[in-house]
């Protein structure tokens, strides 16, 4: 095919149209004064429907989803993307539904939305839930402002610190930031979990809580989850539940349970709704009793057999997202806990860390495992280990990419050399494994007798590598018609 | 079985056994015994694909949506036209199963898709340039906020009470976090008190923030404001409808320092109040301030013109804690939708539909008059929305215009306790002047 390789700006000429519009007959009012319009023209592309649709269609072949392949991308939960869901969420009476319609108007949406609420609570151990969050970091700040107004309430003023592992998710120091925290980084140990000297040695009044992931970013248990959990609750401290893991633990294990206080959860990962290019997510943030008076506006709650939308907290943090959420993404994540049911749920974190199992088992032999244990639904390898350091991790997820594959995330968690992070998930087929797993064993071998393949690729696709450096010191964020 | 979980139980066997495990219970065996769940969920069990399409339809058809009665409610969320190939080509699997770009090679698309988005929205705000997109327009007001307190010494960000009210409410959320006091602006005859403003922005202002169209759809004239704030250092932040750029004067042609705002009424459909999107576009010496992803222009090695996520020394993967923002997933593929509108729209399109609005509104406005059965709140220019005052309850007129299948405005008195009997109408191109005619006799009946 050829290489279709034009902006849209670079389609349009003057006088195409891609719209029609109905005609409208007072046509030549103009009722808005001459300094408050426009001056500056518009340049937007002039082009016809049928020259729009044939360039977008290009666009779309040159990437990459997991409808096309295995997308093994760690800590993402690139799982399948079931087609009943893009259906319902669909529905005109959901798409057509506008934010402020009375209550009676609204019904099946808020039922909907409640009715998702008590599924996550159950999944997850939690006493209430919020849907407005709309991605895991904004579930992030929004638990940690929970937190602060948990303490605020108390009068405990002096706690201004979050601890957060040095294995953390990037997002997790940074919410804290933006939520107002100091952060305090705490060690891992040498398995990737919490150090737990080094977490007493953090402890003091000016705690307000430590945020988590498990299974850890290594994808391992955290084993002394109970003793972390007396650790902070004796200092004073809340305990929060980054839910990016989730996927493992369904049906087995629920962070409520491990004396977590405040949850997120993304369900662009655990629960089967597209990544769409980089959102939209969701990222409901669940809580224990202690904090519910403090979750945001509103609170969808029933009455009878109406559902409603309660705005008389006095003590909520207030709004973190206009209106309710992304609601699109929640009917989706909704009609995927009813296909796979309370089992459907529990088989899936079971599959996916089968799954997992299984592919470090068969990788060990040919590239680093810096930890040596049963995973749960991701692990992690170091690059190739340190006798062939000639040739990096990118270069090994570059040549990934010349067999079809996406490549896995690579240089996280920050605390594993070279690490290149696997998450199989559990649509994947063990044939769809054990191929992905022959090309690995392939790069190996190439990069001990042939290096250079891996360094010059990806050598298959209509893009070399690109130059990162030059665009992030020349950055050219737009494009501008030629003098 | 499960139709999403390709395992067979001879699979699962085979793995196990070359694991070493005799059991799917073994891989499980370090969760502690105390904290395992030693019961099965308490859900329903799983549904086939027609019970499960029966029942969310079910749940769908309590509602009463824009798709059977004419719309004329707004006041943040807009029933404009969507061209139906928004649809179509945003939905193509490619785009919506793949996720942020971080593989350049194998996800141009996605990458020249977001550079097209980037090139649109700053074309359309007349700012330098854009990002890739952030949650929602409200959100998008408080990181623009954010960005101000990184800028210098100070504490308060100013606001004015023109601004969406639910806009002001995240703004509060956001700066209480930081200890950041936000003073707000009253309202005089629609518009942003100016002598007010003049008295309250001083040294310890980081930013001012003001909306236009404002919240009751009245067009501000911000030159004024734009100077006080830059008098004092402080960044001006504007919260924009996109579709009103198509006519009005642009947050760079103000000298605006950030344009904010939300672009649903780009190619996304109401649902219920989301997905939407966020964007955000500054001058060029806030480029590195700016949050979430950015798409730059670069080369491979063989010269080939590329794309790839760039600037990433802002963002939270690599500045952790010292980040601004900590925004990660965002919402690339309703900035899609929004890409294809614009491209579907154009030029041209973008400024009839904007021209459209603001004349169909206009039309309703002086149609309404005619009845004597309303009076005008403001006397100032307006773009597709206003404000009318009349006898009842705008909730009990609310509910007698869905008797006879139209609905009806916002209800001011819901974000301005004190405002009684107070509506605000919205009037897209998407609205008939039949429908309007029909609005307009039913109103006269009713009240």
């Amino acid at each position: 095919m050829k290489n279709y390789d034009k902006l849209i700006f670079e389609i349009s000429r003057e006088d195409r149209i891609g719209y029609t519009l109905p005609k409208w007959e007072d046509d030549n009012t103009q009722d808005i004064p001459q300094e408050l319009l426009r001056q500056e023209s518009l340049v937007l592309p002039e082009v016809s429907e049928n020259q729009i649709v044939r360039h977008y269609t290009a666009l779309s072949q040159k990437n990459y989803g997991v409808d096309i392949g295995f997308y093994p991308l760690g800590s993402c939960t690139m799982k399948y993307n079931p087609k009943i869901n893009e259906d319902m969420a669909g529905l005109p009476k959901f798409t057509a539904l506008h934010p402020y319609q009375s209550e009676d108007n609204i019904q099946g949406a808020l039922e909907l939305m409640y009715n998702l609420s008590d599924s996550l609570c159950e999944i997850t151990g939690m006493d209430a839930i919020s849907l407005q969050p709309a991605a895991g970091a904004h579930g992030e700040l929004t638990g940690l402002m929970l937190i602060k107004a948990y303490h605020k309430k108390r009068g405990d003023l002096k706690r201004t610190k979050i601890i957060v592992p040095d294995s953390a998710h990037g997002t997790n120091p940074a919410s804290a930031h933006v939520a107002g925290f100091d952060v305090v980084e705490v060690k891992s140990d040498e398995n990737g979990a919490v150090d737990l000297e080094s977490l007493r040695a953090a402890l003091n009044d000016e705690i307000a809580g430590l945020m988590l992931t498990n299974p850890s970013t290594l994808g391992l248990f955290e084993k002394n989850i109970e003793e972390i959990a007396s650790l902070i609750h004796e200092a004073g401290g809340l305990l929060y539940y980054d839910g990016a893991n989730m996927n493992a633990i369904m049906g087995k294990a629920r962070p409520g349970d491990m004396g977590f206080d405040v949850v997120h959860l993304n369900l662009h990962k655990t629960f089967s709704t597209p990544h769409g290019g980089g959102g939209p997510g969701s990222g409901p943030v669940g809580v224990k009793k202690s904090l519910m008076e403090f979750l945001p506006l509103p609170i969808i709650e029933k009455k009878e057999d109406r559902f409603l939308l309660n705005y008389d907290y006095p003590d909520s943090i207030g709004k973190v997202k206009s209106f309710y959420g992304n609601f699109g993404v929640l009917v989706r994540a909704y009609t995927y806990i009813l296909t796979m049911g309370g089992e459907g749920l529990e088989r899936a974190s079971e599959m996916a860390v089968l799954n997992a199992n299984y592919m470090q088992e068969r990788l060990r032999e040919h590239y680093y495992l810096p930890v040596e244990d049963i995973c749960k639904h991701e692990f992690v390898l170091g690059g190739l280990g340190q006798p062939l350091s000639g040739v990096s991790t990118l270069d090994i997820t570059k040549r990934m990419i010349d067999y079809g594959y996406h490549p896995p995330t690579m240089y996280f968690p920050l605390i594993i050399h070279e690490a290149l992070m696997i998450e199989p998930t559990e649509t994947e087929s063990l044939e769809n494994l054990e191929e992905f797993i022959q090309v690995m064993i392939k790069i190996s071998e190439e990069a001990r007798e042939n290096p250079e393949l891996l360094k010059n690729a990806p050598n298959n696709t209509a893009i070399k590598r690109i130059d990162e450096v030059k665009a992030a010191r020349h950055p050219v964020l737009k494009w501008e018609a030629a003098e | 079985m499960f139709p999403y979980i390709p395992n067979t139980k001879q699979d699962e066997e085979k793995m196990l056994d070359f694991i070493g495990k005799s059991s799917i219970d073994d891989l499980f065996e370090d969760i502690p015994k105390s904290i395992a769940l030693n019961r099965s969920l308490n859900l329903d069990h799983p549904l086939s694909e027609v019970e499960v399409s029966k029942k969310v339809s079910t749940m769908a058809n309590k509602n009463i949506s824009t798709d059977e009665y004419p719309c004329f409610l707004g006041a943040g969320a807009y029933d404009h036209y969507i061209p139906s190939i928004v649809p179509r080509l945003m939905f193509r699997s490619e785009f919506y199963t793949s996720y942020t770009p971080y593989q350049p090679e194998i996800n141009q698309g996605t990458l020249q898709v977001i550079f097209e988005f980037q090139t649109m929205i700053a074309n359309l705000t007349g700012m330098d340039v854009s990002n890739a997109s952030l949650y929602d327009g409200p959100t998008a007001t408080a990181e623009a906020a954010l960005i101000a307190l990184d800028k210098q010494k100070g504490n308060t960000i100013v606001v004015s009470k023109s601004v969406h009210p639910e806009t002001r409410r995240i703004l509060k959320t956001y700066m209480d976090c930081k200890d950041v006091q936000v003073k707000e602006i009253d309202i005089k005859d629609g518009a942003t008190d100016l002598e007010q403003l003049k008295s309250t922005i001083n040294k310890d202002t980081l930013g001012v923030i003001v909306q236009n169209p404002n919240f009751f759809g009245v067009i501000e004239d911000y030159t004024d404001a734009v100077e006080l704030a830059h008098n004092n250092k402080a960044l001006m932040i504007m919260n924009v409808d996109p579709i009103s750029l198509g006519i009005l004067k642009t947050p760079g042609e103000y000298g605006a320092d950030i344009a904010v705002g939300e672009g649903q009424s780009l190619g996304n459909p109401l649902n219920f109040g989301g997905p939407y999107l966020g964007f955000m576009a500054v001058k060029k010496s806030l480029m590195r301030k700016m949050p979430g992803r950015i798409v730059g222009q670069s080369e491979d090695h063989e010269g080939n013109r590329a794309f790839t996520l760039t600037l990433q020394a802002r963002e939270q993967h690599i500045r952790r804690e010292k980040a601004i923002s900590n925004i990660c997933s965002n919402q690339a593929l309703n900035a899609l939708a929004a890409t294809i509108y614009m491209a579907t729209l154009g030029k041209k399109g973008l400024k009839e539909v904007a021209m459209q609005s603001s004349q169909k509104a206009h039309y309703t406005y002086r149609e309404l008059l005619k009845t004597g059965k309303f009076k005008e709140v403001y006397n100032k220019p307006f773009f597709k929305e206003f404000v009318f005052e009349t006898s009842m309850d705008i909730d009990q007129l609310n509910n007698k215009l869905l008797e006879k299948g139209i609905i009806g405005g916002f209800n001011i008195e819901k974000a301005y306790p004190n405002r009684k009997n107070q509506i605000l109408f919205c009037v897209t191109e998407k609205r008939t002047k039949e429908e309007i005619d029909n609005l307009v006799n039913v109103l006269e009946v009713i009240l």
